[in-house]
């Protein structure tokens, strides 16, 4: 067993650790929150803002 | 957009809304720079130079400047309209508002396919750098390069789903250092600093055009390499803080970029590399930037240019991420997919289902497909994208000339640069199906058969007028 046979296994580690943590706090945030919300996002938020700004 | 009711019945927007969770808006010209050039840098340090297979040294030089201007025009057309659609997407959206649902939809796929296929192509070559790494530093036996593939995919995949600054910052570090590494070596070896080590006139005596035209015609297909991605800036638009100033400015700042570091990278490497050696990106020089480092005899320039070659790679799947995941979130959100991948991630800000959703596919090409067959896949459907722009910018100065939409950037010698675009496009056209005749017709197929599945099924689904939430005026002539 060399360095680069351990770096492997860290690769293999470190790979199921970024996808673990990916999938916990996805369920998390979707149990958290109601679809409404994290679905909420509309395209021309800034421009519609600045259009209100101008109307006041 | 003075002058402009967004609450009036004729408008085509539908007034301000209610986003609870958005995309956060944070970014500066700088991670659009960014964002652009991380992408395509990795072009430099690989792939372009098997144009100097097709048709030999001074064929790669002009399919490089050709190919240069085909992506200025990308780049002004971009910005200006990207500066007005001023949302995720990028051209997706552009398309959705000008030109129609069923473009936008084809234009959603092209931009997720050259994207994903390319953060595998570059996942691809990250294992592979590390094979070679590990060979150079004596490993005995062959290095499995599966887990280091995997590694960059979920890394990566994991700091997009954090946020967007982080991301962009990240790329603008290691894209910087990428293009500084090609500027150091160009310095080290052109004679401006010590000795220069080129000999241009001696290794193209006797093959100025080994091929003669033909040759130069059929370079065009990896002339885009230099540049393939640099469209990517429009992505980052709902998530700049002003997308008037930030687009444009990182766009076109990064198209100089290119054409400097495409130059420099041409000019040292035919230079120094027999263009035999030079053109055979499998069996001769796979990384000839690296290459040319290592005949320069400096052991810095070997390191510099390797992590160059590493880091224009992550940067490069990185940037993909980002885009594609931008574009399917947009289209998710509109409906053209199902509604579930439109959501915002609250505490990070960031489309993270769609994020997590192109990890598998992204792993699926990387681990199971050829590089090549990845890499001309991703290719062809950037060509795609290049063909609608000019339909889009001639559509879009028709419907909204422009003194009813006040616009970030207007390009100049409108319509000079859509005619060119298009132009070129039909020459790399042909360019393509010279030698990959069978992908091209099997890909525009596959568009032809999903474009069907979207009209006949999939668009009864779509949100018709929520879609539009541009404040913009009524289309002239509508």
């Amino acid at each position: 067993m060399d360095l680069w046979n351990w770096l492997e296994y860290g690769a293999w580690g470190l790979s199921a650790l970024f996808g673990l943590h990916m999938a916990i706090d996805w369920l998390k945030t979707d149990s958290t929150y109601s679809e409404d919300v994290l679905t909420s996002s509309r395209e021309g938020e800034l421009e519609a803002m600045a259009e209100e700004r101008k109307g006041h | 957009m003075a002058d402009v009711d967004i609450t009036s019945q004729t408008m085509d927007g539908m007034g301000p809304h209610g986003t609870k969770v958005g995309l956060l808006r944070v970014l500066g010209p700088a991670h659009v720079w960014a964002l652009g050039v991380g992408i395509v840098l990795v072009g430099e340090y690989m792939g372009w130079n098997f144009a100097v297979g097709k048709g030999g040294a001074y064929a790669a030089l002009i399919a490089c400047w050709f190919a240069g201007i085909l992506y200025s025009c990308v780049a002004m057309i971009d910005s200006e309209v990207t500066s007005t659609v001023a949302s995720a997407g990028g051209q997706y959206t552009q398309a959705k508002h000008i030109i129609g649902p069923l473009m936008a939809f084809n234009v959603g796929l092209y931009l997720v396919f050259a994207y994903t296929m390319l953060e595998a192509a570059n996942a691809i070559t990250a294992g592979y750098l590390f094979y070679v790494v590990a060979q150079m530093t004596g490993h005995a036996g062959d290095l499995d390069q599966r887990p280091f593939i995997i590694l960059v995919i979920m890394f990566l995949a994991w700091l997009n789903y954090r946020g967007v600054l982080a991301t962009l910052t990240f790329n603008l570090v290691i894209t910087a250092i990428a293009f500084i590494a090609i500027i150091v070596l160009f310095l080290s070896t052109s004679g401006i600093l010590g000795g220069g080590i080129m000999e241009h006139a001696a290794l193209f005596e006797g093959h100025e055009l080994p091929y003669g035209w033909i040759g130069v015609l059929a370079a065009m297909h990896f002339g885009l390499w230099y540049y393939l991605g640099i469209e990517g800036t429009t992505q980052a638009a709902e998530e700049v803080r002003s997308p008037a100033r930030a687009l444009p400015f990182g766009t076109l700042a990064g198209i100089m970029t290119l054409l400097i570091a495409a130059t420099l990278t041409w000019y040292v490497c035919s230079g120094v590399l027999p263009w035999e050696f030079l053109g055979d990106g499998v069996n001769g020089s796979v990384a000839p930037l690296f290459d040319t480092a290592r005949l320069s005899g400096s052991t810095a320039l070997v390191w510099l240019l390797g992590f160059g070659t590493l880091f224009a790679t992550l940067a490069s799947a990185n940037g993909c991420i980002n885009d594609a995941s931008r574009a399917w979130f947009a289209m998710g959100r509109d409906k053209y997919l199902p509604g579930w991948f439109g959501a915002v991630h609250p505490k990070y800000r960031t489309p993270y289902r769609a994020i997590v959703f192109l990890v598998p596919i992204a792993l699926i090409f990387a681990l199971g497909a050829p590089l090549d067959q990845v890499i001309t896949f991703s290719i062809l459907s950037g060509l795609l994208g290049y063909t609608f722009m000019p339909l889009n910018i001639i559509l879009f100065r028709r419907k909204w000339p422009l003194e009813t939409i006040k616009r970030g950037y207007e390009h100049p010698f409108h319509p000079i640069p859509a005619i060119t675009l298009l132009t070129l496009c039909a020459v790399t056209f042909f360019a393509v199906f010279l030698g990959y005749g069978t992908q091209l017709v099997a890909m525009i197929g596959f568009y032809i058969v999903v474009s069907l599945w979207f009209h006949f099924w999939r668009y009864r689904f779509v949100n018709r007028g929520a879609q539009f939430t541009m404040p913009w005026p009524k289309p002239r002539g509508y």
